[in-house]
């Protein structure tokens, strides 16, 4: 691992003007020699494989504000402080009972471990675990940009079949980003051109010809809360999640799934799919060929091929798109089904 | 877990002595009290200076001088000379390297010991009190015989101390899911599930 100075900000001003001094504000947050670190479960892991090479660690965890060590539900909806750890959220019992769709999708990440050290801020920006992303012998266009990307002809039976480009095919494998986009959260931020407010539906950018650029952050800016608005479709919401193992494992499908209900009737459908695709992926067409019809399984399976028309499968990932459909077919109809 | 645990006298040993980095806090500190100035503009690292570093390891005060990138799990292992704690994965997908930090279980190896400054650590050297009486999940895995090499066995201890504090035992089901972060390549797991049940019942909690 390369060597760094830790720095141990008291407070958030302190932190941004400690960030805006040795960010370079020509360069995404990825590529910066500063970074910020709180759980560090996945920047620790990428410093020892030398993939991320920070001269400067910035710890968010001496931070002093309360408020980013709090979850807060009203009416409204719930505000994540963003140093909250991944177990504390996923325990809440108001947000097991107003937002399970979120505490399932924490539940089932990672390791009891690991939830206890990860941030929520943290855990959105968790970075691909792509075979060839990880090892720093292999070509990738996200690790060091224009070197090309040796997944699109290696083994990528993990990688994505949504929003794909010729440059990258990585999936990005968080959980709890689905439930976030499904239920249109919105993200609080700091930075040295001030706060600001951003729909966690901008935050993650698609592959493109810059893979490398992952968010719509600035290298100075820092995620302080997290705001998930009340809806009449957070209390029915469900996360289901396949994988080759029963418990932590990375999703091969998942899908974050909400609903509010006439009866059988949906009024209105959220659904977010993971594991399959390049981004947190909400898949908006789907919502809209089950509004206003009946919930049953073939406008579940209709939703299920129109969410992965675009698909674009490699040699050893085609798996997934009916892997994905059946998946989301199974959390439509657990969560139809669900007593709320 | 309120025992206190007295270290016992390492003495001058091979890896002691070549690190020779430890000192009890007992002693006068090595650095003057911090000024309270500017908390913005000074860093506690400079690159290639070691940063000296406060915590609790097992109820003792330790001070260290550690290279910013030592991770917990080398601080125990290499530093202070505590082996109990293993070294698996190194990249936090096998549990081995478990420990509590102020109670909650964490993977020590993806954990920069310069970022534990004040924490209270606890190894599995730390479990069992003073006249030698072992914790109640450390006897669980003996009674039930909850491991064959032993390797992944401290990991899996302060483990499943953590998921029953959690709360997180209150059914085998919940015991396999929330243990499934600690890997035991001789696939001791119903056992495993056994102990943590009896250590479970006899705490009195989850």
């Amino acid at each position: 691992m390369r060597p760094f100075v830790l720095e141990q900000p008291a407070n958030i001003p302190a932190a941004v003007a400690l960030a805006s001094n040795f960010a370079a504000p020509d360069r995404p947050p990825t590529q910066s020699d500063m970074q910020f670190i709180a759980g560090g479960t996945n920047l620790a892991d990428y410093m020892k494989l030398d993939v991320a090479q920070p001269s400067r660690l910035l710890d968010l965890n001496r931070l002093s504000e309360p408020a980013l060590r709090q979850i807060r539900v009203t009416a409204e909806g719930v505000r994540f402080g963003a140093l909250v750890r991944m177990g504390e959220a996923a325990d809440d019992k108001d947000v097991r009972l107003y937002y399970p769709v979120i505490a399932d999708s924490l539940r089932l990440a990672a390791s009891g471990q690991l939830r206890n050290m990860a941030s929520l801020a943290g855990n959105v920006l968790q970075r691909t675990r792509c075979e060839y992303f990880r090892e720093i012998s292999w070509a990738c266009n996200k690790r060091q940009p224009g070197s090309g990307c040796a997944a699109m002809d290696g083994f990528n039976r993990q990688h994505a079949v949504l929003g794909v480009s010729d440059a990258c095919i990585a999936t990005y494998h968080g959980d709890f980003a689905q439930a976030l986009i499904a239920l249109d959260a919105n993200l609080h931020v700091e930075g040295s051109r001030g706060a600001r407010e951003i729909r966690f539906a901008d935050l993650h950018r698609l592959p493109g010809d810059t893979p490398h650029v992952e968010t719509g952050l600035a290298a100075d800016e820092i995620i302080t809360a997290i705001d998930v608005p009340a809806g009449p479709w957070t209390r029915r919401s469900r996360y289901l999640k396949v994988r080759d193992r029963e418990s932590y494992a990375f999703a091969l499908a998942s899908a974050a799934v909400a609903l509010d209900l006439d009866g059988n009737n949906v009024r209105e459908a959220r659904i977010a799919l993971g594991g399959v695709a390049t981004v947190p992926w909400r898949a908006r067409e789907a919502e809209a060929v089950l509004h206003g019809k009946i919930l049953d399984e073939a406008t579940a399976r209709a939703a299920a091929e129109t969410a992965f028309a675009d698909a674009r499968p490699r040699d050893h990932n085609a798996f997934k798109i009916e892997l994905g459909k059946r998946t989301l077919v199974r959390a439509l109809l657990e969560t139809r089904d669900m007593k709320v | 877990m309120s025992e206190t645990l007295v270290s016992k006298p390492i003495g001058l040993s091979r890896r002691r002595f070549m690190t020779g980095t430890v000192s009890a806090a007992a002693v006068a500190p090595l650095l003057p009290p911090k000024a309270k100035a500017d908390e913005v503009a000074a860093p506690r690292s400079k690159l290639r200076e070691p940063v000296v570093t406060s915590l609790r390891i097992n109820r003792q005060a330790y001070e260290l001088s550690l290279d910013t990138r030592t991770s917990l799990l080398d601080a125990l292992r290499d530093h202070v000379g505590l082996t109990g704690t293993k070294k698996g994965c190194d990249h936090g997908q096998c549990g081995a390297c478990t420990v509590l930090v102020d109670g909650k279980r964490v993977l020590s190896c993806l954990s920069f010991a310069v970022m534990m400054q004040g924490k209270d650590v606890t190894t599995v050297e730390g479990l069992a009190s003073r006249d030698g009486a072992l914790h109640p999940m450390q006897q669980a895995f003996i009674d039930h015989d909850a491991f064959q090499c032993g390797y992944c066995t401290p990991g899996q201890i302060l483990s499943a101390i953590g998921c029953v504090n959690e709360g997180h035992a209150g059914s085998e089901a919940d015991i396999r899911e929330y243990m499934s972060g600690n890997i035991c390549r001789c696939a001791a797991y119903p056992n495993i599930v056994a102990a943590i049940v009896q250590a479970r019942d006899e705490t009195g909690r989850a």
